[in-house]
């Protein structure tokens, strides 16, 4: 039932109701509001309760098993929500003076500092809100500086065909053309068409390592070498930076500008689709161009740095400083894990990864690259199930749901027919893995037993598989009440 | 090992599945020269006892001055149960609903928003939320140039009664697309957008006019001029609002009757804390026949199997992961967790509730202004309605006043607007929400006659 379902006239959440006020007749009738907006008029019980059994229909980190690859789902330690949470914080106005922040500052400073030295980059600024947001700021950057040298013939921005939609479409709103670069056999970027393809043109290409394929690209030098002989440069999407936190530097393999998803490789809650936050990082070169604003220290004082600091800055990217709260959030994570607790976390991702992708294996499905080595994550095919037994990668997925487990992620990238991008985490112990290979193992089984049953599936959900067809063609996005009649 | 579950045993066993001698075999397709060495520079880590006391100490730092600031950011008071319920960790934890079957929480919730946030605005539809208000307004404009098909113009008409860093903001993130905002100038004696320059603009192309309410001088603007207005000169109209004042004005969907063609704001408001400036949430509503243009996520109603309603992810044919190059906007993560808050937080004001909030916070600061009025070099500077700020003039060094308040009295005491408007020399935005008290307006009173008038 929908909470204004629940509605009853002139009921209210009594407690949160300030004191009644008379229109004041400094405001001129015109200008007010005579029609009652559709929020609910219910108690506050009635709010917890219903809220309250919302949440119980999610599947969720705190209570399953995510492994949704690309997204790194591991735990949300809860220390980092109470102590961002503590009153300080939370009531620190965003334009108030840096003499009222300085706590807050210092953090987000070394916070700065602890992604730079991790990245290998020679600057960050924290401000973009989300992943996309730091992609479009890092190309932002490279426009910049390309334009910084009159050197406007750089029209492209390559991008391999596995990369995230996020990648081409953040091009596009920095006004760049995008071309596609094919991926080889081995799932490696295919050098042979990067060479035929890069040029006076190109500005730079946007790339993910280890790729979204789950394998490390081998050829990462080959690569940087051939874009910044041809003048263009680096973009290193940080979705999957878990993977190699600690054991490889972007700033190392050759990268002039990465984003980072904090959300992500620093543990901060994915909320339901966000908030996230995605840091970006620079080379030498990019760092006038940065976003304001950042976090500097002037005669012993922490404060923001503007565009008086940065007269070349691509700007602001939010109102404020970003995220702050996530922010704060990851800065507590990474106190906690330390330089050692950093490390472990590549290790044990790619531990988990390769332990399931070899048990997988052995239980009888399909590697996309089974001579690679998995790193964080890895992707199994069913094309073969899909062939044979007329059972697709969507099937096993909502199977999986029926099981309690959340299903991992289908269907990207797109150039795997029929495939699971599944990326387990280092949070998860070795008996939950098990479970899983076990339950995938079990609905193998199902497929070649009785196929038709996984068409349907899931059966033990709060809905069944949904109409997305009706969705879209019979478009209803916000509730009306009956009689209220279509718009 | 923090976080990390695995015992001695559970290592050696994995990777005896895996046939490799240790876990550093497993980072054998990296190219040995390109591996790190010790982050010597990052130091080491800390347990929770640590981290809290650590913490504990920097937020002790900051204190909790009286806040009388706005400008964009308003503290509210947010009732206890909009955390408890957001931080649950089915609602904390979860992530995008690409698996509708085990998101029906996250997706219904969203649909319930987004028939708030449409209604509180007057408008069709909304989606389930962008970045902040900035940056949703930079999406409103790029909305409203693919939309704009009348039009081939690029060009943006942009009140500078916008809030400065709005334009900041849009400008960054419009300008690779060669989208250029022109400035409307406001009006010296009311604060609000000049109608006069802005008919100077007729008949010439447009892509869309801004209108902001209430606007950054805290003045109710001309809503009902300006979109009749972009209406006739076929220019679309996108309204940047405050969701709060909403309870109380008419909403966007409502001006010059017809309505204006798409709306976005900062949601802050509605139940997020100030919190240095983030995370908030970004909104955006608009007409029907503009629902394919919209960026970001929206939630549909639909069935299941067995005829039984659902919620899912719907129009995905916009977005980045269908549409790649062509998609409306490359957003993906957004604020769901906030849109969480903000829901609960319309459910437990309720249509009245909310009102009453804005209907207090507008009283508040009117008898703020009254009372600082009274004090020898202090003027209030424009003669038209406002909602919970106004702009007043000091007889003096407005930074000093403003540093002075908060150094030595910890007391927030306005927004110095001679940075961004040259016109408006010495010139402070104050605010006033629910929250003040007469004591705390007392308080600010006394404390400023005491600076000014030594």
């Amino acid at each position: 039932m929908l909470i204004f379902e629940q509605s009853h006239q002139g009921r209210a959440s009594n407690a949160q109701l300030p004191s009644d006020a008379d229109i004041p007749s400094s405001l001129p009738a015109d200008a007010l509001r005579t029609t009652k907006p559709t929020l609910p008029e219910v108690s506050e019980m009635q709010v917890v309760r219903h809220y309250t059994r919302l949440s119980q229909k999610n599947f969720s980190i705190d209570t399953h098993f995510y492994p949704l690859g690309s997204c790194t789902m591991k735990y949300n330690p809860r220390a980092c929500n109470t102590l961002a949470s503590l009153a300080e914080f939370t009531g620190r106005h965003p334009l108030g003076p840096s003499l009222h922040g300085q706590g807050f500052l210092e953090c987000m400073y070394e916070l700065q500092s602890m992604l730079k030295e991790v990245t290998g980059m020679q600057a960050v600024s924290l401000s973009p809100a989300a992943g996309a947001q730091g992609e479009f700021a890092g190309v932002a950057m490279i426009k910049a500086y390309h334009d910084q040298r009159n050197d406007t013939e750089r029209c492209e921005i390559l991008v391999p065909d596995a990369a995230h939609g996020t990648n081409p479409a953040s091009a596009v709103m920095c006004g760049y053309k995008v071309r596609e670069i094919p991926t080889g056999k081995n799932g490696d970027v295919d050098l042979a068409a990067l060479k035929e393809a890069v040029g006076p043109q190109t500005a730079g290409i946007m790339l993910t390592n280890p790729s979204t394929l789950g394998v490390f690209d081998r050829k990462i030098k080959d690569i940087a070498d051939t874009v910044h002989k041809a003048g263009g440069l680096l973009y290193y999407d940080g979705a999957n930076l878990n993977a190699i936190l600690g054991k490889v530097r972007p700033g190392d393999m050759g990268f002039d500008v990465i984003h980072m998803n904090l959300h992500k490789t620093f543990s901060t809650p994915h909320g339901g689709g966000g908030p996230g936050a995605g840091p970006v990082g620079v080379s030498e070169r990019l760092k006038p161009y940065l976003p304001v604003p950042m976090v500097g220290k002037k005669d012993g004082q922490f404060v923001l740095l503007d565009e008086n600091d940065y007269p070349q800055s691509i700007g602001r990217m939010s109102a404020f400083a970003g995220n702050a709260g996530v922010l704060l959030r990851a800065y507590i994570y990474a106190k906690m894990l330390g330089r050692e607790g950093m490390s472990r976390v590549a290790e044990f991702a790619t531990l988990n990864a390769n332990y399931m992708l070899k048990r997988l294996m052995d239980v009888g499905y399909e590697a996309a690259y089974p001579d690679r080595r998995a790193t964080h994550e890895f992707i199994l095919t069913l094309k073969k199930q899909a062939k044979e037994l007329n059972v697709t990668a969507m099937d096993v997925a909502k199977r999986l749901l029926d099981y309690d487990f959340h299903a991992p992620t289908t269907y990207f990238p797109l150039l795997i027919a029929e495939c699971l991008l599944i990326e387990p985490t280092e949070t998860e112990a070795k008996e939950t893995l098990d479970g899983f290979i076990d339950t995938m193992e079990t609905i193998l089984h199902e497929a070649k037993t009785d196929g038709a049953m996984l068409k349907a599936a899931p059966y033990s959900l709060p809905v069944r598989r949904l109409d997305d067809v009706k969705a879209v063609k019979q478009l209803d996005v916000v509730w009306k009440k009956q009689g209220q009649g279509e718009k | 090992m923090p976080f990390i579950p695995h015992s001695e045993q559970d290592i050696q066993q994995m990777l005896e599945v895996i046939g490799a001698d240790s876990i550093d075999d497993l980072f054998d397709e990296i190219p040995a020269n390109l591996r790190c060495a010790e982050l010597t520079a990052i130091p080491s880590g800390m347990n929770e006892m640590e981290v809290t006391r650590l913490l504990r100490g920097r937020a002790a730092q900051d204190g909790l001055p009286l806040c009388f600031l706005g400008a964009g950011a308003y503290e509210h008071h947010i009732p206890a149960a909009v955390w408890e319920i957001t931080t649950r960790g089915e609602f904390y934890s979860a992530y995008t609903p690409y698996q509708a079957e085990a998101s029906q929480g996250t997706l219904q919730l969203l649909y319930e928003f987004q028939t708030m946030m449409a209604s509180l605005m007057g408008m069709d539809v909304s989606n389930a939320s962008l970045y902040d208000g900035a940056s949703a307004l930079a999406e409103a404009v790029l909305m409203a140039v693919r939309a704009n098909r009348k039009s081939k113009s690029r060009k943006i008409l942009m009140p500078c009664t916008v809030n400065p860093i709005y334009r900041k903001v849009t400008e960054a993130i419009v300008k690779n697309q060669d989208i250029e905002l022109i400035d409307v100038p406001f009006d010296p004696v009311t604060g609000q957008t000049d109608l006069a320059a802005l008919a100077e603009f007729s008949g010439d192309d447009y892509a869309a006019l801004v209108i902001p309410q209430p606007n950054f001088f805290g003045a109710l603007d001309h809503v009902d001029a300006m979109t009749a207005w972009a209406a006739d000169n076929k220019v679309l109209s996108v309204a940047v609002v405050n969701p709060m004042a909403m309870a109380l004005l008419k909403p966007p969907g409502e001006w010059a009757e017809i309505g204006v063609d798409i709306v976005c704001g900062e949601g802050q408001p509605l139940g997020a804390p100030l919190a240095s400036g983030g995370p908030y949430f970004g909104f955006m509503c608009c007409k029907q026949q503009h629902v394919r243009q919209m960026p970001g996520r929206i939630i549909g109603r639909t069935t299941d199997l067995d005829g039984k309603q659902g919620f899912t992810l719907t129009l995905q044919a916009r977005e980045q992961h269908i549409r790649r190059s062509k998609a409306t906007s490359n957003i993906c993560t957004n604020q769901g967790l906030l849109v969480t808050a903000a829901s609960i937080y319309m459910s437990l004001l309720g249509p009245e509730g909310l009102k009453k909030v804005a209907l207090n916070s507008h009283k508040n600061c009117q008898a703020l202004v009254q009372r600082l009025a009274q004090i020898d070099g202090v003027d209030v500077v424009f003669n038209g309605p406002t909602f919970h700020e106004c702009v007043l003039q000091l007889n003096t060094d407005a930074q000093q006043v403003i540093d002075d308040l908060a150094q030595q009295h910890d007391i927030l005491g306005g927004f110095n607007l001679s940075l961004d408007y040259s016109a408006l020399n010495n010139c402070i935005l104050v605010c006033a929400t629910e929250t003040r008290t007469l004591d705390d307006i007392e308080r600010f009173a006394i404390t400023l006659d005491g600076l000014l008038n030594k």
